[in-house]
Parts: C-alpha cells; structure tokens; sequence
C-alpha cells in the first residue's frame, strides 16, 4: 500500500494487508498524535489495509506560544 | 469496531472517552462539547458578537465552523504574518487560501490585517531585529490585533482555538518553571475590561486528534504543515510529553488540565490579577492598556520596522512592504 507522510511529505510503500494500528507501530508513529485518512473518511485502528490501498497519515499537533 | 452511539461502524475511536464514534455521531460529540464548554464556562450570552481569530488550521477553521453551525453571530479575523511568503506555496500565504476559501464557502465575514502591508515588518525579519524568539513577536501581535480589532468592530467577544492540547501543554511549561502570574491567567475565559475584550477558548474540551478529525470529516481544507516558525519550539516538546503518557493513560491530559480549573487555578489569580491591574494606563502611541507608556506591540513595531536593527540582524527587508503604522 502507499502511504502518504508529512512535515516533509513524502510517500513510502508498505507491503499490506495489515491493521491500522499495525502501520502506525511500524512507522514508530504514536496513535494520539496522527489520523489515518483513506479516500475522503478516517479509519480506526481495527481497521485492516489493502494492499491497494492509499492512505495518509496525517500529525494532528500545531504548535507555537499562545 | 462499532459506534457505541447507534452501531454504525466506527471512523474513530476516542480512548480517553473510551468509547468510538461512527462520521454523524462524532460531529455529533464535538458540537456537544463545544457547547458544553460555552455554558459551563459562561462564555458568550445570546445575541453578542463573536470574532474568531483563524490562521488556516484545523482548531480555528473547525471552531468557526462550529460557531456557526450552533448559530452564534460570528466573524472571522486573520492575521497575515509574512512566513515564507517567499512563494506561492509559502506558509502565511497557503494559511491565508485556506481561510478565505473557507469562508467563502460558508458565506461568512472575513476581516484581514496583514503585518508586513499595515505595520512594516513580517515575522521572520521583526523578530530577528526585535530580538524576540519569532513564536513570542508572533504571540504578542496576534494578541494586540485581535484585541484591537474587537475593539474597533465592536465585538463582545474574541473566540480563538486553543484546543485541550495546547492548554495541557502551556499548563505543563507553567507548572515546571512555576510560572504563577500566568498560572492564574490560564483560564477558558478571561474577562473584558480596562480597554481588553473578553477572550474565550471554545474548544477546551477536545483536543487536537479531535479537532484534525472534525475538519476531515466536515470536508474542511487546513494547513496541515506546521509552522517552519515552530519547529523545535518548547511548546511543541511539551505537547509530544503529554502525548506519550496520555499514550499510557488515557484521559491524562484533561485530568491535568481540569483538575488544575478545579482545584489549583484559584489559589493563583490573585497574583495575576494584581499584577493586570498594576498601574494599567493608555499607551501613548496606540491608546492601547499597557503598564508602561508605551505598549508591548508598539515597542515591537519599533524595533521591527528599526532600518539599523534590521540590517544589523543582516535580514534583508526585501518584499516587507512598508505601510502606514498604528
């Protein structure tokens, strides 16, 4: 599957089927702080990827001083 | 996994809730929680004018939103900041696309006052000549204008976007140095007067997983790069903290932070509102409330827009259009 990173965006291949929660253990990314986002809708992390498919994981965190 | 509201499948599963939610149910929840925040903490009356400070991302963009969609009176002010306008793809210029696509599509009011056109300087050169780190040059302008702009429009109220994260996280850097004039300040509202219009955060009740979801799933276009400004910033480090042990223990995060509203934030706001009303007077450039004689903003107007303290900086002003000053 294709997976699209941010903060710099770049796309990497990951070999599927494999569960969300999975990927995001794999990429070393901390499910509080991302979103998976497939086609239009987000996806929790039960939910098994394709090998087809084209996901994003997007950082939710925003930051400077208030 | 399955929607514990109606058992549609779910598209997101909130732990520190302990529960998931399916797209209809989840906008749902976060509508409520705003709305639970403005009553509990009182922040806005029927029938006032409500501005919201955007930037573009997700927490300002999606809190219009849902004032609007809980049909409070409200317009939104974005403040052009000159990051990286260099280009077209350029942060302060992409932030401001996406705010004016969005409130273009919701047919609402968008106020705009851009810094390097109407006061002479951009972040990145006027924090530099300032010598201010550019996340406190940018927090203290932002502060000034949305006041000031409230001020001027008439507005009861400012809403910005902070969001449980970010309290969580100031909360955090406060506590490790204590911090107790802004301990006691660190409150959902703070109230109007002296010349200052009453600031609410709406969003205290969900934090930023919650607010990236409501904007995918509403359809609503943000900046999801973080600001090249930020990047490694104390603020940042705080939340990334949080995150690990709320990783570990669900509900971490808001245990700190409401259990501080509580049981701890009262014992500090003496101390802070001593200090608010220590000698506040007009600054004698803006008019402004200001300890001093003249405001925090204007002296960095000053020093920003200064030809020597900017070339000393060795920062070229280059595309800083210089405008009229306030």
């Amino acid at each position: 599957m294709k997976i699209l990173l941010r903060n710099p965006r770049r796309e990497i291949e990951v070999a599927g089927p494999m569960r969300v929660g999975a990927l995001l253990a794999q990429l070393g990314v901390n499910r509080e702080s991302v979103l998976v986002i497939r086609g239009d809708t987000i996806v929790p992390g039960d939910t098994l990827l394709d090998d087809a498919d084209h996901v994003e994981v997007r950082p939710v965190i925003s930051g400077g001083l208030q | 996994m399955k929607c514990k509201r109606c058992q549609d499948p779910a598209v997101i599963e909130l732990r520190r809730h302990n529960t998931a939610f399916c797209t209809d149910c989840f906008l749902h929840h976060v509508r409520e929680q705003v709305r639970r925040a403005i009553d509990e903490f009182d922040m806005i009356e029927p029938g006032q004018r409500v501005l919201v400070a955007v930037s573009g991302g997700k927490d300002s963009l999606g809190l219009w939103d849902i004032l609007l969609d809980l049909g409070y009176e409200v317009d939104g002010l974005y403040l052009g900041l000159g990051i990286g306008d260099d280009s077209e793809q350029g942060y302060s210029h992409s932030s401001g696309v996406y705010t004016r696509e969005f409130a273009a599509r919701r047919r609402a009011r968008l106020i705009e006052i851009d810094l390097p056109t109407d006061f002479g300087y951009d972040i990145p050169t006027g924090a530099a000549a300032a010598r201010r780190a550019p996340c406190s040059a940018c927090g203290l302008s932002k502060r000034h204008l949305f006041n000031q702009a409230a001020v001027d429009g008439g507005y009861d109220v400012v809403a910005t976007g902070h969001n449980l994260d970010d309290e969580a996280a100031v909360l955090l850097g406060n506590v490790l140095r204590w911090n107790v004039e802004y301990l006691g300040r660190q409150l959902p509202v703070l109230p109007g007067g002296n010349g200052f219009v009453r600031k609410v955060k709406p969003l205290v009740r969900l934090g930023e997983r919650e607010m990236a979801a409501y904007c995918v799933l509403r359809g609503i276009d943000y900046i999801v790069e973080e600001c090249p400004m930020a990047d490694g910033n104390r603020h940042l480090g705080y939340k990334h903290a949080l995150d690990e042990i709320e990783t570990g223990s669900p509900g971490a995060k808001a245990a700190f932070y409401f259990e501080f509203l509580s049981k701890a934030s009262s014992l500090f706001r003496p101390l802070a509102i001593a200090e608010q009303e220590d000698g506040l007077q007009r600054c004698e450039s803006c008019g402004a409330p200001t300890t001093g004689t003249v405001c925090a903003f204007c002296a960095l107007v000053s020093r920003a827009t200064d030809p020597e303290r900017v070339a000393a900086v060795g920062v070229r002003l280059g595309r800083t259009r210089r405008g009229r000053r306030r």
